[in-house]
């Protein structure tokens, strides 16, 4: 069969998206249409960078949800006699075409790339929460309280940031590690500070209220468990989810390499804050530290963070890319855009097509996020 | 000054010490040591014959003391063959001395690489300076013109030249060396033909604009949009400033202000980044080592973590903690200099 | 016939945002003649800044003038290109501004910051350069002058700082000198020193000048013809004696009675403050801005048309008001009926020898230096009782936020007691005291636009505190006494939403006010309460807290380094310095010989607002000392300029004792009775 031409190519991948299309639509007509009710989200997709961000970020995000519906092929299934296909070629059986070619294991560029999103958007989101709700735990007491607790953590942060992260993930994410309990143990103390987050947020905050406190605590406790019980020792009592232990390795890299930086940042906005009036009368009615880091500093800090959240989804996203391309922590199957820029890079010489799709679609995520953070920015500094 | 240097270089010793104790003790761990003794053994030995070759090569002595004796505090012992009752190397390929002596980092022993067959401080040494010769030519291509456009888009903020720049700084940064790489190779490599997309003849035959252009553009695309971006936002707060009014008002000129009031205050903040940006140069080194073939730092420690070569794994990671606690003392004492609000204190 | 050296006619000044022209400046028209100082009044956000900027052609980009000229020595300044400008700035026109830290750049030597400005406007050698700058350092008065011109701006106190400041506007001689605010950042004593130099200065070099301020006592005593603005508009103009001596615009009348004479109090004449708040730029009436705050409006002739300004008794002296004629200027305020004065109750707060000492330690993980202690609060002693205000007076860094810290129970004293109705608290920290202690002792803070949390609303942030104090049972018990508290505080009810984002400096401080008396507190630390709002706003805050105060019982101790606000509203007056109290005793004490010499000092530093009042001088030398290397002997030894009447020595090597010299009154000063005796009034 006639392989298709570079125009029918783009025709055809445009009609693989429709359903991206069409949830992009009625994203942003919701978007433009309330945008004076959104509050900041508005402003933001009203400016150029704002708008672009949100574009891409939304289609990465409704591309992730629909994977399966959008890519014609299975990601990680070989047919044989597409080894190295040109962009275009028909495959003779289903009679589809590799729209983007086929790799040297003969699978499916476009379906891959489309699968790709999917494990990029579920794990740098996460991960970066969870270096989030590590950062603010440490930074707020570290900026709030000074003095020793101060001086241990940031010894502590600055110890990490001294280690250079490719050193870190070779360390840390190498096959031998996995038989330790090493992970494990550092997993289990990452995922215990979401919990812990919102134990303390609501202790603090609901003391007085003893009903709706209890509520808040039970509920906290029974989803925390859940998902403590799923993620670290992959014991999901329900079923619903599975988390390999490599999975839950990345997880606990990618979080012990940013949460010194969202450390760093959290502490410093809380230097800055607690020298406000408010936190001076919040100390004369006798609010205990905690209520006062995390109920009258945190939400002022909130500007700042997300921004910085943004970026550093970003980052994340890069460094699950490098940890791909190491062939780190991925299964070499794995249709993650950096384990597929590492199998076609090594063959550019050769053939160009199995290598761009990746490529072009990290960067365009990471680009998304950026443009994102930065309208974020100046938009909230017009505040 | 002197008391900060003081204080500044005890924290950094204790900081090595630290990093260096949690390295050596993760490469050191059962499994690695296992893998080690399979591969230096035959292929199906027994458990016994795993023990028994640890046990000889030192591996099975209390922890702190194959660290002390890896830093050159605690004295080495040579490992005794059980059968002779002489003194061997724990690897055909590197002598090591007979009676027991001080012989660790410090002396400058850094043990034997059994990927590379040879003596560390022999492969270190070459790849070292490889991979200083491509960061040199990275910060020398980088900074120039990332602080060049960051002043360039700071100095009139929101004006067409800062929009089409912010886009240039935003798309770089938003391009991981493992995608630019890829990107230029295919476009000035396979198409184009006019750079090569391998650096491995650079070893060799020295470098040149053909083989090395790619290893350095790389990484420094990636780096310029972070420096200039800083720049930037450095430039225009520098630029809101009271005393940039002043210095208007005392009747300079534009180009004069920035020159003479603007820029040296907009350069504190870059400078600090650009020395912090060391440590994930060394990341985007070796990804572009590895990408480019090319024979330096990062080749040398992909190669020591994927072959489980523990000895070179400690040293690599001695070399990039050094690296990094070396650039932040740089960066903070050209803070000082630079900002003489703290160097007077 | 003289030209004058700066002639505004008629000027319009907007800004343009996407949606909106915002109007800044409205038909507004001054002359300056040369040698002449003009004073510009307003509170914040009248446009006097943007007069400034419009003058030196240096606007925000969104800023443009729309109508009108500014003929600067005869030249229409919109003719000017951009290299005549740069020509012009600095070296005919130079200006001086609030902040003089941030005036200065960081990173550059004083020496080379003032040489600039010669090289750039005259052909000078570097020799040349540095020796007029040099000359000029000292003419500013500036101790080692040499070690100045080395010296980088951080280096330098806030004063000095504003020196140099000064000394570069000045180094090109210029023709015209702009002052806006040059000492609002700054302590009573240093703003003193600095009004004195430049009225020196002026006359000494013949330089015309514009001097915008809030305060109208500062513009009497360095100006000649003074400028009221009022939303962006001047609404009178005239020879400072006229418009001070006979005010003939309502506004300009609203203003004086704001605010506290010398010799008022709070029982005898009562402040009346301005109703209504400053209209929005894009939301001014018709006719007469100031129609809807004026207690002589009348509709049909203030708001049809747009008002001239007008002459109001002399051809120099004018006025925007229709109704000059009209209107008994002489008339006393409707409102300003006296009050009973309170009884003062048992003693509520007893401090004794009360000490805070700080260490500062180098390092905490490897201590590198010896810690060295910080003496913030040295040997206080003093009580406060029921119903009393006690007014506690200093200049920045002199304790006295400290010594109300350690009563909050934010900080713990170092030695000493202090007792709250009979219990000691000196050694309870905040989360050791029971609530009922807590919320009898509560803060009214500084900055209005600080003090509440930005990210809850303002009813919420009211119930949190009602909630803390345990008072009240149930949410609905809390939430209709939290809309008592914003009547009691006089706000609209519908407040209680709302962010504080959208709330006015006065009406957030309104709130703090409501939140500090949520509690029914027994005694109140007001530190600075009224510093940063406008005068009219400080005139209701101040009757507010007097009736709220009155009316509860409740003792106030007010943190205040303004001695006009602390005549007014104190019974007794406790003068701090360098943490020690020099002087106390019952205000009129206070404001009578015989004085401490610093409170003779700080006494001296008032700007008065009043042309019939005399004064006599007292400047201040010398800075400050910190308090981490105290002197020796008596703590104001330094500075005091009656030393020489102590004999051997006694003020550098002992600390002197309190003095008791009447019943309440004691000073800490080894002056001899015959010299306190022979002091004179510092204000007649």
């Amino acid at each position: 069969m006639e392989p298709l031409s570079a125009f029918e190519i783009i025709r055809q991948v445009l009609v693989q998206f429709t359903s991206v299309w069409i949830s992009l639509i009625v994203l942003f007509a919701f978007s433009l249409g309330f945008k004076r009710k959104l509050g900041l989200y508005g402003f933001v997709v009203e400016t150029g960078t704002g708008f672009t961000g949100v574009l891409i970020l939304g289609f990465w995000l409704f591309t992730a949800i629909f994977a399966s519906r959008i890519s014609p092929f299975d990601p990680l299934g070989q047919i044989v006699s597409m080894k190295d296909a040109l962009p275009g070629t028909i495959e003779p059986i289903s009679g589809l075409p590799y729209l983007f070619g086929g790799d040297k294991l003969a699978r499916d560029v476009f379906s891959r790339m489309v699968f790709g999103s999917r494990i990029v958007l579920i794990i740098a989101p996460l991960a970066t929460l969870l270096a989030l709700s590590v950062g603010i735990m440490l930074g707020l007491p570290a900026g709030y309280f000074g003095k020793r607790i101060d001086s241990v953590l940031s010894f502590l942060a600055n110890l990490i940031l001294a280690f250079p992260i490719i050193l870190l993930f070779y360390l840390l994410v190498s096959p031998g590690i996995l038989e330790t309990p090493i992970p494990y143990a550092l997993a289990g103390v990452f995922f215990l500070f979401p919990i812990l987050l919102l134990v303390t947020l609501f202790w603090s905050g609901y003391r007085s209220h003893p009903l709706q406190l209890g509520i808040r605590l039970v509920l906290t406790l029974l989803v925390g468990g859940w998902l403590f019980a799923t993620f670290v020792f992959d014991r999901d009592p329900f079923h619903i989810l599975r988390v390999s232990p490599s999975t839950l390795n990345i997880f606990a890299a990618v979080a012990l390499a940013s949460g010194p930086g969202i450390f760093r940042i959290v502490r410093g906005l809380t230097l800055d804050i607690k020298t406000r009036e408010y936190v001076q009368a919040a100390q004369t009615r006798g609010e205990t530290p905690w209520y006062i880091m995390l109920w009258e500093i945190l939400p002022n800090a909130r500007g700042p963070l997300i921004v910085d959240a943004c970026l550093r989804i970003g980052y994340t996203t890069i460094l699950i890319g490098a940890l791909g391309y190491f062939g780190l922590g991925m299964p070499p199957e794995s249709p993650d855009w950096g384990t597929a820029i590492k199998e076609s890079s090594r063959l550019l010489r050769a053939f160009v097509h199995p290598a761009l799709p990746p490529a072009l679609a990290m960067m365009s995520f990471v680009l998304g996020l950026n443009l994102l953070a930065d309208a974020l920015r100046e938009q909230s500094l017009k505040d | 000054m002197l008391n900060f240097l003081i204080r500044r270089l005890g924290v950094m010793a204790l900081t090595m010490i630290c990093l260096t104790f949690m390295v050596f003790y993760l490469v050191n761990l059962e499994p690695n040591l296992r893998k080690l003794a399979i591969s230096q053994t035959e292929m199906h030995a027994s458990d016994e014959h795993i023990e028994s070759w640890l046990t000889r090569n030192g591996y099975r002595r209390a922890f702190i003391e194959r660290y002390a004796a890896w830093i050159g505090v605690w004295p080495k012992k040579p490992n005794i063959d059980t059968e002779t009752g002489k003194p061997v190397s724990r690897f055909s390929y590197c002598s090591e001395p007979a009676e027991s002596v001080f012989a660790g980092v410090i002396q400058g022993d850094f043990g034997c690489s059994t990927k590379f067959k040879t003596k560390v401080a022999e492969k270190m040494l070459p790849a070292l300076r490889a991979t200083g010769l491509l960061m040199f030519w990275v910060m020398v291509t980088m900074v120039p013109v990332a602080l060049f456009f960051g002043i360039l888009s700071g100095m009139r903020e929101g004006s067409k030249l800062d929009r089409t720049l912010s886009v240039v700084s935003i798309v770089t940064t938003s391009t991981p060396e493992y995608v630019s790489g890829v990107v230029l190779t295919i476009i000035f490599g396979t198409w184009l033909g006019w750079l090569n997309g391998s650096a491995a003849s650079a070893t060799g035959d020295g470098i040149t604009f053909y083989n090395f252009t790619l290893p350095v553009i790389t990484p420094a695309i990636y780096g310029m949009g972070y420096i200039a971006r800083m720049t930037r936002a450095s430039m225009i707060e520098v630029m809101t400033a009271q005393y940039i009014r002043t210095a208007r008002l005392k009747g300079l000129g534009f180009y004069a202000v920035v020159v003479k009031h603007a820029l040296r205050n907009a350069l504190i903040a870059p400078f600090t980044v650009i020395m912090l940006l060391f440590p994930w140069l060394l990341t985007g080194v070796v990804i572009v080592e590895v990408m480019f073939r090319y024979q330096g730092f990062g080749l040398a420690l992909v190669e020591a973590a994927g072959n489980n070569d523990i000895d070179l794994m400690l040293a690599c990671s001695l070399v990039s903690v050094v690296l990094v606690l070396a650039t932040q003392l740089i960066s903070d004492v050209g803070y000082a200099w630079l900002n003489p609000r703290i160097r007077v204190q | 016939m003289v030209e004058p050296i700066l002639e505004i006619k008629n000027l319009c000044i907007s800004f343009f945002t996407r949606a909106i022209e915002i109007p800044a400046v409205m038909d507004f028209s001054c002359t300056i003649m040369p040698g002449e100082a003009m004073g510009l009044v307003g509170e914040s956000g009248c446009g006097k800044s943007t007069v400034a900027l419009a003058i030196l052609r240096d606007l925000a980009r969104i800023g443009r003038i729309t109508s009108g000229s500014i003929r600067f020595n005869g030249r229409d300044m919109a003719t000017l290109d951009e290299a005549e400008l740069t020509r012009i700035r600095g070296s005919e026109i130079a200006m001086v501004y609030q902040e003089p830290m941030a005036s200065l750049n960081p990173t550059m030597k004083i020496g080379q910051q003032l040489t600039e400005v010669l090289f750039i406007h005259e052909k000078v050698s570097k020799a040349e350069a540095y020796a007029r700058a040099l000359e000029m350092v000292k003419a500013v008065r500036l101790p080692d002058p040499e070690r100045m011109m080395r010296s980088y701006p951080h280096q330098l106190s806030g004063g000095q700082q504003q020196r140099i400041v000064i000394a570069m506007a000045l180094l090109a001689n210029p023709k015209l000198l702009i002052l806006d605010e040059p000492t609002t950042a700054l302590d009573v004593t240093v703003e003193a020193g600095i009004v004195e130099l430049v009225k020196d200065l002026g006359k000494r070099f013949g330089t015309s000048m514009l001097f915008i301020s809030h305060n109208l006592g500062l513009i009497l005593e360095t100006c000649d013809r003074v400028t009221v603005m009022y939303s962006g508009e001047a609404v009178e103009t005239g020879p400072i004696d006229e418009v001070f001596g006979a005010v003939r615009h309502p506004y300009t009348q609203g203003l004086f009675r704001s605010m506290p004479l010398l010799g008022t109090n709070r029982n005898s004449s009562p402040l009346v403050p301005i109703p209504g708040q400053l209209p929005l730029p894009h939301e001014r009436p018709n006719g007469c801005n100031f129609g809807p705050r004026c207690s002589y409006f009348v509709d049909g002739q203030c708001n049809k048309a747009v008002i001239d300004m007008l002459p109001a008794g002399s051809a120099t002296h004018l006025s925007r008001c229709l109704r000059i004629e009209a209107i008994d200027w002489d008339a006393v305020a409707k409102s300003a009926v006296a009050n009973v004065p309170t009884v003062i109750g048992d003693n509520l707060l007893e401090v004794h020898s009360l000490k805070k000492h700080y260490q500062v330690a180098a390092s905490e993980l490897f201590g590198g230096r010896e810690a060295r202690t910080v003496k913030a609060v040295e040997d206080v002693s003093f009580n406060a009782r029921e119903a009393e205000t006690v007014a506690i007076v200093g200049e920045s860094g002199c304790g006295k936020s400290t010594l109300a810290k350690v009563l909050l129970g934010l900080e713990l004293a170092t030695g000493g007691t202090a007792s709250f109705d009979t219990t000691y608290i000196q050694a309870d920290p905040i989360d050791k005291r029971t609530t009922k202690l807590i919320s009898s002792v509560q803060m009214i803070f500084q900055n209005p636009f600080d003090t509440l949390n930005p990210s809850y609303s303002v009813g919420s942030q009211i119930i949190r505190t009602l909630e803390r104090f345990d008072i009240g049972s149930t949410t609905e018990e809390r939430q209709n006494m939290m809309l008592e508290l914003l009547d009691l505080v006089k706000l609209p009810r519908a407040f209680a939403t709302r962010m504080p984002r959208q709330l006015s400096g006065g009406q957030k401080q309104r709130i703090g006010v409501a939140r500090a008396f949520a509690g029914r507190p027994r005694m109140i630390i007001a530190d600075e309460p009224m510093s940063a709002l406008d005068v009219s706003v400080q005139a209701a805050i101040t009757e507010l807290l007097t009736n709220l105060q009155r009316n509860s019982r409740t003792t106030m101790l007010l943190i205040s380094h303004d001695l006009s606000l602390v005549r007014y509203l104190s019974d007794r007056v406790i003068v701090m310095y360098l943490g020690h109290i020099v002087e106390q005793g019952t205000t009129d004490q206070i404001f009578q010989p015989p004085y401490h010499p610093y409170t003779e000092a700080l006494l001296a530093a008032i700007p008065l607002a009043d042309t019939k009042a005399k004064k006599r001088k007292v400047v201040l030398e010398g800075e400050i000392p910190s308090a981490m290397s105290p002197p020796p002997g008596c703590p104001f030894q330094t500075r005091c300029h009656l030393k020489s009447n102590v004999s051997g020595g006694l003020c550098e090597t002992v600390v002197p004792p309190m003095r008791v010299l009447a019943e309440g009154h004691a000073i800490k000063c080894h002056l001899p009775t015959e010299v306190l005796d022979a002091m004179t009034p510092v204000i007649s």
